[in-house]
């Protein structure tokens, strides 16, 4: 098994070179997120190391004062009392100010890397293959750009902060320990053992469980957002006592591996704190034989076990955020896969621009199968001569939007090669692509937002005006005027404030507003009423006048505005030629012609 | 805090262990404080008295009191582990069961990704908080209270110096509080909005890549990830003003305390023993003093995740169950629209009812053909019989009962729907199918057998027999909404479901619009059986499904201005002519009736194009020198 991509992703154990695999990845992805900010998190160490220092000094200053300050004062001599109490006010301060420096720095950072990452994330996602997004899900990409990155943002925002004061806290701890008695330093550099056994033991059991979390809120955000998208469906079938049944499992999946996690902490916290209280006593009763020999003061014994007693201070809260490192590493683990993973359909490493397509389209041997074992478009040739309208026709599931797939590049041919004015369409620069071959898909899919930003997908840059003609060519225009807001009216989620037909005449606005040399209708007026129909057939036989365009209805009205007709069954081209010629012969488009004119009025 | 105030109706019988949580940590705490006493009576006494037998008790004391601590460190968490998670389960299904329940208007105004951001994010950070932050800020203010007692009872003049220049950070928590919350709101509110766009890229990739505006789509994240970005840094900004007020104020007084206290005992008004105690109490105060900022950010963050909570579950369900349900054993299915107004809650008061004033009665077993134009609220009225939406005026009735006087999941199994769109699940086909008929679902042989039967059945009359001979049969999973099938196949599949749901009353929005003439033709004879004996609204596009009906309305302007058999309505309607007349019987019309003349729409159209493609050479020429700089 493989765990390169999201393979193998819902698994929660991996073998050690898998593991290895896993980790050199997220760190890399790590490393690769830093690699920008590194003066910013020079910065921050130095402030970090300052504040720490800073603070360490305290216990320090007090031992100082009353060791040094009370027999001075007796003699009058207030020097050593004034340097105790100025020196700590002094560190205070510069503890403080410098922390607020870090504070400050380390957000610009984390969300330095969090944006960074959100892009690429977003980026990758984009460019990932169709075929990619229909076997991952919706619900999986959307909990790696939500939930898992939460978790990391939870890392860097508030456990980064702690983990890492704490630690330079620790180490400065130590090394002043070490400094005003070193056998109590020893003491605590003993204990040092006992922990590192404790968070290795720690770190083993939590790492699989963090690994479930993230699948099981994988599949909680999957399964909701399922249920939100459908959630007419929902209520209209009863499904809502089903759903909640088998989201309660998820839910409890979930809290399940959490309070395992948790469970973990309540273990590994207060073996924290024992090793942390029996270090100091420890240091209490050994250095209270030294002070009893004399061979230690009173004020550094009382330094040395304040020190060892700060030492472990952190670890609380170090474990507290231990916890948000491991989430976040598991998070990482599974993004820094989404990020391997390579779209199938590639884009060009030595791209071929075309800046002005005339829009001859040809299939060369090209063969086509979703899943290996069964071809849905056996192999083929076909020229589509620019400038020619195709109506594309035969019964469902006969491959038709498959075929246009292939000529938008949303699938690459599994044999042979499409070809757009001679350049294999794997080849072409993705710009000069998109802009030469759009598609209207038969899910009228409308983004939330205006009208015209809908529209306005076809050409980002378009004016309002543009805008208000596109829609006026296909007809859209008067209805959209008497929507409250007009063009600037929010069509909701998924163009859910406007009626099916309606959607489909804004998509089909944005089609007309891109301008394409090549443009596929996919079933693009399925659900139009006749007389819109009408509208669009005009605007189209105008439209089309001088591109390439495959048009793909059942809708027989427009084979009249096709040069050729192509009809396919089962994956095949069966038939193919002028509307008049196929009319006229005794094929199957005669056939489904004579019933589509016999549905007529 | 009145909002983290209501969550203890989701923490309910998990409180003990909250308050036995707090109690461990409290005692713990004390503990803590207490060491330096200890301490105080070491310096005191043996290391005073060079009594170095003595000196073992003591230290022996001092780990006793450190075991007990971390024991109830431990119970502290352990207490919780359980009850704390199970409160965030509890509200995550009480969060997703109301919305289910709220009405499909509700979902119509949500942003997706802000409900999803209140279900995964805020609630485990609501669960954090209750587990730890509560806690410990509980925790944390007593000790810090006792112990600034204790440093008083120690010497009264060190711990009001203490105390006195303390008082700044109550200020400075107070104005932090204010800045912080509003931050706290905006930030989560802009992650939901994010969470929204997120979800909106993926559901609409196919847009996005066949126009090629990945990039575009990501600017427009990218605006919203930096106002996110913004309001985060200007929260952490915040959080250093309040770091530096925690740790400089403190550091003011310890010093103080220091200068003053060592005065103390130069003077002899203080044992050092005494002084050294101070000052490790003082120590210990430390970090509970040092978590204010933290804790108090962190209960904000919570309070805010608390009101998006609850502005969800406070949501007032306008479409609920009546007090009293009526009840129809076996309906006949007669269907009666009686003066139906309805409008949709945006719309603006300028505007008049969307539905105003439908009549229309289906008698039992009939089928009934809905036409209008697009965007004349055929979808909306078929929405209204199963109370997707309430009517705003007038009364839906089923057998002469109003739909409202139903339970809805009663009302749902009478009258069964095919949307416009399939919206399928990523479930198996099977699962999608018997969708209406949750108890055909088990494994028992006798169900599975009824449910194989209604299956073929359903399967047969939609036409969808290729489901057989999908790679996995019926147990093939159709993916996302059904993206793994073609246009037709969905269809099919959805008007399956709604035919093996068996209801009284089959309401399908326009269920023949992806289907070929052939298999529509076929579609449609099977279901003439079945329709016999079902009343049926169809809402229909196109003459032939006009033909399944036994009636058609014509729905005009929110009404519906006629009522006929398909020919009658052809002879007498000239609206139904319009809206049903097909392109070439219009065509043919046009060229005997008169002359047509150049119409003005292509003209438009193919100025719009010049001065498109126009724009199109110019825009090329920009963008080839751009790439050609980049290359060079
Ligand atoms: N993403 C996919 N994964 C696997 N199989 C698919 C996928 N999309 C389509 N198919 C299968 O490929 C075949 C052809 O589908 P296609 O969508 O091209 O049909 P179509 O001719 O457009 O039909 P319709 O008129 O119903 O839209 C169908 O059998 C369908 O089940
Ligand atoms: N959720 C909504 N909120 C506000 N207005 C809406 C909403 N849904 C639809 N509308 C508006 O109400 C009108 C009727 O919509 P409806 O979907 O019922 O039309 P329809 O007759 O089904 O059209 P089509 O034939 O295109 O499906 C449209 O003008 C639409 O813009
Ligand atoms: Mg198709
Ligand atoms: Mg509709």
């Amino acid at each position: 098994m493989s765990v390169t991509g999201v393979q193998g992703e819902e698994r929660d154990e991996y073998s050690k070179t898998e593991s290895a695999q896993i980790r050199a990845r997220s760190r890399a992805l790590l490393g690769s997120l830093l690699a920008p900010l590194h003066a910013k998190l020079w910065v921050t160490a130095a402030a970090i190391v300052v504040s720490s220092a800073a603070q360490v000094a305290g216990p320090a200053l007090i031992a100082y004062g009353i060791d040094q300050g009370i027999p001075a004062l007796i003699n009058q001599n207030w020097f050593p009392v004034a340097f105790a109490g100025l020196a700590y006010l002094f560190t205070g301060l510069i503890g403080g100010v410098l922390i607020a420096t870090y504070i400050r720095i380390s957000a610009r950072i984390s969300q330095a890397v969090l944006i960074d990452l959100r892009t690429r994330v977003f980026l990758h996602t984009q460019r990932l293959s169709l075929e990619f997004h229909e076997s991952y899900t919706s619900g999986r990409i959307i909990s790696r750009q939500t939930s898992d990155l939460d978790a990391i943002r939870e890392l860097l925002d508030e456990g980064l902060t702690l983990l890492v004061r704490g630690l330079m806290y620790m180490v400065f701890t130590a090394v002043m320990l070490l400094i005003i008695d070193a056998p109590s330093g020893l003491v605590l550099l003993a204990s040092l053992i006992p922990l590192g056994i404790l968070t290795r033991w720690f770190q083993l059991r939590s790492q699989a469980q963090f690994r479930r979390s993230r699948v099981a809120s994988a599949r909680l955000i999957v399964q909701f957002v399922e249920t939100m998208t459908g959630i007419r469906a929902v209520k209209a079938f009863r499904k809502e006592k089903r759903n909640e049944e088998e989201f309660g499992r998820l839910v409890e999946d979930y809290r399940g591996v959490n309070a395992r996690v948790l469970g973990l902490f309540a273990v590994f916290n207060p073996g924290l704190a024992l090793i942390g209280n029996t270090a100091v006593a420890v240091t209490l009763l050994w250095g209270g034989f030294r002070v009893v020999d004399g061979s230690l003061e009173v004020g550094v014994l009382l330094a040395a076990v304040l020190y060892t007693k700060r030492f472990f201070d952190p670890m609380e809260d170090m474990a507290m955020f231990y916890n948000g490192y491991q989430s976040a590493s598991s998070a990482l683990e599974k993004i820094s896969g989404v990020l391997e993973e390579q779209p199938s359909v590639p884009d060009p490493a030595k791209p071929v621009d075309l800046w002005k397509a005339e829009g001859t389209v040809r299939f060369d041997g090209v063969r086509f199968a979703y899943t290996p074992d069964r071809d849905v478009l056996p192999e083929f040739d076909l020229e589509i001569p620019a400038g020619q309208t195709i109506a594309l026709v035969g019964s469902t599931g006969a491959g038709k939007t498959t075929l246009a797939k292939l000529i938008s590049r949303f699938y690459d041919p599994s044999d042979g090669r499409v070809s757009l004015d001679g350049v294999d369409l794997r080849d072409l620069h993705p710009k000069d692509l998109r802009r030469a071959i759009v598609m209207v898909t038969q899910e009228a899919y409308l983004f939330s937002g205006t009208v015209a930003d809908n529209i306005a997908i076809g050409k980002p840059d378009a004016t309002l005006d543009e805008i208000k003609d596109a829609a006026r060519a296909v007809g859209a225009h008067d209805f959209i005027e008497s929507l409250p807001n007009g063009y600037d009216s929010d069509v909701n989620k998924r163009g859910g404030r406007v009626s099916a037909g309606q959607r489909q005449l804004i998509s089909f606005a944005r089609a007309f507003l891109a301008d394409p040399a090549v443009l596929i209708l996919d079933e693009a007026t399925s659900s139009l009423d006749i007389p819109s129909e009408r509208l669009v057939q005009q605007a189209l036989q105008t439209l089309l006048a001088d591109r390439t365009a495959v048009i793909i209805a059942h809708r027989l009205s427009t084979v009249s505005i096709a040069d050729r007709v192509l009809v396919m069954e089962h994956g095949r081209i069966v038939e193919d030629g002028s509307p008049e010629q196929l009319i006229a012969g005794t094929g199957r488009f005669a056939q489904l012609h004579a019933a589509w004119r016999d549905s007529l009025v | 805090m009145r909002a983290l105030w209501r969550l203890r109706a989701f923490v309910g019988p998990a409180m003990p262990a909250f308050v036995g949580s707090m109690l461990a940590a409290l005692v713990a705490q004390l503990i803590a404080l207490t060491i330096p006493q200890v301490l105080q009576q070491i310096v005191d006494g043996p290391l005073a008295n060079r009594d170095a037998a003595a000196v073992v008790p003591l230290a022996l004391l001092v780990f006793g009191l450190g075991a007990v601590e971390a024991l109830l460190y431990g119970l502290r968490r352990w207490l919780v582990v359980g009850p704390g998670t199970r409160v965030e389960a509890r509200m995550r299904n009480t969060l997703y069961a109301k919305l289910q329940d709220l009405p499909v208007n509700f979902h119509d105004k949500w942003p997706s990704g802000q409900l999803l951001s209140r279900a995964v994010s805020d609630l485990g950070l609501i669960r954090r908080w209750l587990s730890f932050g509560l806690v410990l800020t509980v925790v944390n203010v007593i000790v810090i209270i006792v112990g600034v007692g204790i440093l008083m009872s120690m010497n009264w003049l060190l711990g009001l110096i203490f105390l006195v220049c303390s008082l700044p950070l109550w200020w400075a928590g107070y104005r932090f509080e204010g800045r912080y919350s509003e931050k706290s709101r905006l930030s989560q509110d802009q992650a939901g909005d994010l969470a929204t766009a997120v979800e909106e890229s993926v559901h609409g990739i196919r847009v996005l890549k066949a126009f090629g505006r990945g990039k575009h789509a990501l600017s427009n994240f990218r605006s919203q990830a930096e106002s996110l970005r913004s309001t985060e840094i200007a929260k952490a900004r915040l959080d250093a003003d309040i770091w530096v007020w925690i740790m400089v104020v403190p550091a003011i007084a310890l010093s103080i305390c220091l200068t003053v206290g060592i005065w103390l005992a130069a003077q002899g008004q203080l044992s050092v023993g005494e002084l050294v105690a101070f000052f490790a109490t003082a120590t210990v105060l430390a970090w509970p003093i040092e978590s204010i900022g933290f804790m108090l950010a962190f209960a904000l963050d919570a309070r805010t995740a608390t009101d998006r909570f609850f502005d969800i579950i406070d949501s007032e369900n306008t479409i609920v169950d009546p007090a009293e349900p009526r009840s129809l054993d076996r309906p006949r299915g007669e269907l009666a629209f009686t003066d139906v107004h309805f409008r949709y809650q945006d719309s603006p008061e300028r505007f008049g009812d969307l539905l105003d004033g439908i009549d229309l009665v289906l008698t039992p077993g009939e089928t009934m053909a809905l036409v209008g134009l697009t965007g004349c609220g055929k979808t909306t009225l078929t929405a209204l019989t199963t109370r997707l939406y309430d009517v705003t005026g007038g009364s839906v009735t089923l057998d002469g009962v109003d739909v409202r006087a139903f339970k809805r999941e009663e009302l749902r199994t009478h009258i069964a729907m095919a949307f416009e769109d399939a919206t399928l699940f990523s479930a198996s086909v099977r699962e999608n199918v018997l969708l209406g008929r949750p108890e055909l679902a088990g494994d028992d042989p006798s169900v599975r057998a009824e449910a194989d039967r209604v299956l073929e059945q359903a399967l047969a009359i939609a036409q969808a027999a290729f489901a057989y001979d999908l790679p996995e049969g019926l147990d093939t999973r159709v993916g996302e909404e059904g993206m793994s099938l073609s246009g037709g196949q969905r269809q099919r599949l959805a008007l399956a479901r709604a035919v093996a749901a068996k209801p009284a009353v089959l309401v399908l929005d326009d269920p023949l619009s992806a289907l070929d003439v052939t298999t529509e033709a076929k579609v449609e004879a099977a279901l003439r059986e079945i329709l016999a004996s079902t009343t049926a609204l169809i809402v229909a596009h196109r003459p032939s499904t006009v033909m399944l009906a036994d009636r058609v309305a014509l729905m005009e302007d929110g009404r519906i201005t006629a009522v006929g058999t398909h020919s009658e309505l052809l002879r007498e309607s000239e609206h139904y002519r319009f809206v049903i007349t097909s392109l070439e019987e219009d065509a043919r019309l046009a060229a005997t009736v008169e002359d047509p003349g150049p119409d003005p729409a292509p003209e438009t159209a193919s100025q719009t194009e010049q001065t498109i493609a126009a724009e199109f050479e110019a825009e090329a020429r920009a963008e080839r020198a751009t790439r050609e700089e980049a290359t060079r």
